[in-house]
């Protein structure tokens, strides 16, 4: 009953949340409601038991993507202007998908049910092999890596060809010539100085913390890698973009994204070379335990490469947008 | 008063999808048109979850003695749709950031306004 | 019900009636500095309340030094928030409501 409670009360705050960004002119607002859209929804995660989509929930669709979303707006302009045309067709158009899919779901099994078909097929499986072949408590690492892995593979692809093609529409980040000045970045906030210096050593010990403890608990390549590009965001949000670049420069960020990707590809090569599938670990040591051990770290290494990478080049390239306008 | 307790999760998760929705074919800015896609997005990943929880069941990481947990499978296809999803947000984003270069504009009319002249 | 449970029940209410409070000061003050002051209690001592409430439920473990890192983190970073956003804000050229009030009789 509790937890029907609490999902009630913070469905209905994503319902105003999402109601507010209607109306709002204001994009700066409006960014700032999808933030909280993504907290939200990431306490509903937890509620619904997904602890893993919750943390990386929150620390992309809150954190990567506001900041994002807010350089964007530096460079268009932070209104909406007003809308010409009628939105009583938008309207019709919304209610009538909208109703269609609510006699959708009547057909659809009872929320939280166990008898639901979606648990009786390859989820038992999972739940109760995954202990004994591939040896981790954390059912989601075990699928993500092990079983799917073939599928993650093609998810670090995109990341990776996602910043491709940031990059290719923004250009590189180029280093910028005058030197790296206090002047740069929020050089008045001596407090924000101050406390960003004492957090940021911890934010990425906790990336770290969340890329190899990933097995156990809650976490994983994609999470710490985000957490850890938040650090260095951090970092070049507080001191300026320039000192960012004297830590991991864009051009050593252009050769950690295809680093990723190829550590995660040639422990599937490894396994093909010993005689085993593609992406097959067991073979990768002289038991099949210890072989997966051994591949889902290094697969979750690869994976938190790519996307730490890809993340801080995203933002290398808006920030670089933004400082470019400036200037001009 | 069943079908309320049953279906409550997927009704709200359908207002806000449609919310969304009507945010990006209602909405002007393509800025704007953004946040409702990722609004959309996320209603989207909070549909697949609702479908993934059993009632009384806990987190899909193994504890002694307990023996219910949610289904782990929509929670893997969500976790990397998430992490893709903001890297195509920002493929999107920066499009935008092309638009206003190329238009001088953002708003839908405007920008198409300037095509027709052409 | 233990002796540490009431304590814990109490500490708890405590939490929950300043962030309370704190919620309505964010609605119903005046002007902007006010309302941060308002969301900033919400921060520090609703949380420290909480998390005290929170650490009398635990048995003796792990997670006490859990809930205390988030305490200090939470302590750490709140404040500074609030910090910043009224440096911001005074930085940009926003008035509280005293001296506004004092400019528009002049």
């Amino acid at each position: 009953m509790t937890e029907v409670l609490i999902d009630l009360v913070l469905l209905g705050m994503l319902a105003m949340t999402a109601l507010r960004v209607i109306f709002l002119k204001d994009l700066f607002a409006v960014v700032m409601l999808f933030s909280i859209f993504s907290f939200v929804s990431a306490l509903i995660f937890i509620n619904l038991d997904a602890v893993d989509v919750a943390f990386t929930e929150a620390a992309v669709g809150a954190g990567i993507s506001t900041v994002l979303m807010l350089g964007t707006i530096a460079l268009t302009g932070r209104t909406e202007k007003k809308n010409s045309h009628s939105s009583i067709l938008h309207l019709v158009v919304v209610c009538v998908t909208g109703a269609a899919l609510i006699y959708g779901t009547m057909d659809m099994p009872p929320f939280g049910n166990a008898d639901n078909p979606i648990h009786q097929h390859v989820a038992p499986r999972y739940i109760e092999d995954s202990p004994k072949e591939v040896g981790l408590p954390n059912i989601v690492t075990s699928v993500l890596a092990s079983y799917r892995g073939f599928d993650t593979l093609g998810e670090t692809v995109v990341v990776f060809a996602a910043m491709i093609g940031v990059l290719s529409l923004l250009g590189t980040a180029r280093p910028t010539n005058k030197r790296a000045t206090p002047e740069s970045g929020l050089a008045k906030h001596r407090v924000l100085h101050v406390v960003a210096k004492i957090i940021i050593p911890f934010i990425i010990l906790f990336a770290l913390y969340v890329q190899f403890h990933g097995d156990y608990g809650p976490g994983g390549g994609f999470q710490a890698g985000v957490i850890a590009a938040a650090a260095l965001i951090l970092y070049a949000l507080v001191f300026g973009a320039s000192f960012a670049h004297r830590i991991v420069s864009p051009r050593q960020l252009e050769v950690f994204a295809p680093l990723g990707v190829l550590l995660y590809a040639s422990v599937g090569l490894v396994g093909m070379i010993k005689g085993a599938n593609f992406l097959d670990y067991n073979v990768l040591a002289s038991t099949a335990a210890a072989g997966q051990h051994y591949g889902i770290i290094i697969i979750e290494l690869g994976v938190g490469l790519t996307v730490f990478a890809a993340m801080l080049g995203l933002f290398y390239a808006f920030s670089n947008q933004v400082e470019r306008s400036n200037v001009q | 008063m069943s079908v309320i307790v049953d279906y409550y999760n997927y009704w709200i998760v359908v207002f806000l999808m449609m919310a969304g929705f009507y945010v990006v074919i209602s909405a002007n800015n393509l800025v704007k048109k953004v946040v409702g896609l990722n609004i959309f997005q996320t209603s989207v990943f909070m549909l697949y979850i609702s479908m993934g929880k059993v009632s009384g069941g806990t987190a899909p990481i193994i504890i002694e003695g307990v023996t219910q947990y949610s289904n782990p499978l929509p929670h893997v296809l969500i976790l990397t749709a998430i992490v893709v999803g903001v890297a195509t947000t920002a493929v999107g984003l920066s499009l935008v950031i092309r638009i206003k270069h190329a238009y001088g504009t953002v708003e839908e009319n405007e920008f198409q306004n300037e095509d027709d002249a052409i | 019900m233990s002796i540490l449970d009431y304590f814990s029940a109490i500490l708890l209410a405590g939490g929950v009636f300043f962030s309370f409070t704190g919620a309505i000061g964010l609605f119903r003050f005046p002007d902007f500095f006010t309302r941060v002051h308002a969301a900033s209690v919400t921060d520090t001592i609703g949380v420290i309340l909480i998390i005290a409430g929170l650490l009398l439920q635990t048995s003796f473990d792990l997670n006490i030094i859990k809930l205390l890192l988030i305490l200090a983190i939470l302590l750490l970073t709140s404040p500074t928030a609030s910090h910043a956003l009224a440096k911001s804000a005074r930085h940009g050229g926003l008035l509280t409501l005293a001296e506004s009030n004092r400019s528009n009789d002049r």
